[in-house]
């Protein structure tokens, strides 16, 4: 079943037209800058509404203008990397993984936080604060946030776009491992073909705010596009 | 140089202190859903609150009196709960105190809510959160010194507060003389010793609550 979008959205002048189902695995959104690839992340995770059309994930409806359903963006389950870590600085690194834990107990909270830092190899940072860490520690702390909650998505918005080469590879290597574990279908967005041919299972191409196609890794290597 | 007498900075310390519990609560929430909620009416209500800031003081207790006194339905309501008037009494000081401070809470925090990335709030509403639980894990935190520098302001605000209060409150010695208002009557009775002892003390008061407010703001974040 899982991630289905048949969207339409609109922002000013810049015009949305999404109609695709996610393929298992590590799907890479591709496409150059302005393409609409963060509006349509942002859709899907609800931060955004559409203007029309229906966003759904494993029977569950997110969207669907016509029903008038909008299911809230903490309602939905839904793991995300943003481009910058966005954790809170006046929360340790443990802190800010056990916030996205979904349970209720204190105790649990705390040992599936520790467990995601060990998966991230974060486990020395656990008592210290987002600041002191590099920007490669902070992304790898955001991973470890948003796979807290046992998302049945997983968002990522060229999340290593601020780092170095050698922290980038590195880190592709951690996603690639994350996804593999977790099981979860995952949407990576970027403009970089290094990344797309070391991530991707498949390809969802944006541009010019069409996302739809979806092709294999070499297709979307090709020398030229058919298109 | 007659006696001090200390009723009044002590009723004055009593008065700020309830005066900013409340601009805390009325002002911080006020200020999140002003900051981060857009709704018809949103102008006007910003207009408002932040008219003490630029009405005269004893304008702002002129219409003060208006509300809450005797005949007004304010008023009515509280004597009818309480058993006596509002005006003229101790608590009508602490309105004066709190309305005068208001905006000056509400206008330095919904400028820092505003400044936060928003970026912060939404990563945490996808991670789960939301509603107040959102409010006092991210925002309220993130924008934890300004909001203090509100609070402070608003706390020096009503500890000094005059003109509202000797309009609503009047100069009671002993009951609702407070301490601004007890040097202009020392003043008035040529009693310059007592009133700069007043003053010095009302002075020395406000460095020291604020030099507190500054420490604690280095140590917030």
């Amino acid at each position: 079943m899982s991630l289905t979008v048949d969207v339409r959205a609109r922002v000013g002048e810049f015009h949305l037209d999404a109609r695709f189902t996610l393929p298992p695995g590590l799907t890479v959104l591709f496409g150059p800058s302005g393409a609409g690839k963060t509006r349509l992340l942002r859709l899907i995770a609800g931060l955004d509404t559409p203007r029309e059309g229906r966003i759904g994930l494993d029977g569950a409806v997110f969207d669907d203008v016509v029903g008038k359903v909008h299911r809230p963006v903490h309602d939905r389950r839904i793991g995300m990397v943003f481009q910058q870590p966005y954790l809170l600085p006046h929360r340790t690194v443990l802190a800010n993984v056990a916030l996205a834990v979904r349970d209720t107990d204190r105790t649990t909270r705390r040992d599936r936080a520790h467990a995601l830092l060990e998966r991230t190899d974060t486990t020395a940072f656990a008592a210290r604060r987002p600041g002191q860490l590099s920007g490669g520690q902070r992304q790898r702390v955001a991973l470890a946030r948003a796979l807290a909650g046992e998302p049945r998505l997983l968002l990522l918005d060229e999340p290593f776009n601020a780092l170095d080469h050698p922290v980038r590879r590195q880190l592709r290597g951690l996603v690639r491992d994350l996804v593999d574990r977790a099981g979860v279908p995952t949407l990576f967005v970027t403009h970089d073909t290094d990344e797309l041919a070391a991530l991707a299972d498949s390809v969802l191409h944006a541009d010019q705010g069409r996302i739809g196609d979806i092709t294999d890794v070499a297709t979307a290597l090709g020398p030229v596009p058919d298109r | 140089m007659s006696e001090v007498d200390w009723f009044p900075l002590l009723l004055s310390l009593r008065v700020a202190a309830i005066a900013t519990l409340i601009t805390t609560v009325v002002g911080v929430s006020g200020a999140y859903v002003l900051a981060r909620f857009t709704f018809p009416g949103r102008g006007l209500i910003e207009a408002i609150a932040s008219l003490p800031i630029v009405l005269p003081p004893t304008v702002l207790g002129y219409y003060l009196l208006v509300s809450i006194g005797r005949n007004s339905p304010l008023g009515r309501g509280y004597e009818a709960l309480f058993g006596r008037q509002l005006v003229f009494t101790w608590q009508a000081a602490v309105v004066a105190a709190a309305i005068a401070s208001l905006p000056y809470c509400l206008r330095t925090a919904t400028a820092a809510i505003s400044a936060i990335d928003a970026g912060y709030e939404e990563a945490a509403r996808v991670a789960g959160l939301h509603g107040t639980r959102l409010a006092f894990v991210v925002t309220l935190p993130m924008a934890g010194r300004g909001i203090i520098a509100g609070i402070s302001l608003a706390f020096a605000r009503a500890l000094g507060d005059f003109g509202t209060t000797i309009m609503v409150a009047g100069n009671i010695p002993g009951r609702t003389q407070t301490m601004p208002i007890a040097v202009y009557d020392r003043v008035q009775a040529f009693d310059y010793a007592t009133a700069g002892v007043l003053a010095a003390v009302l002075a020395g008061v406000a460095i020291v609550v604020l030099l507190g407010v500054r420490r604690l703001e280095r140590t917030a974040l």
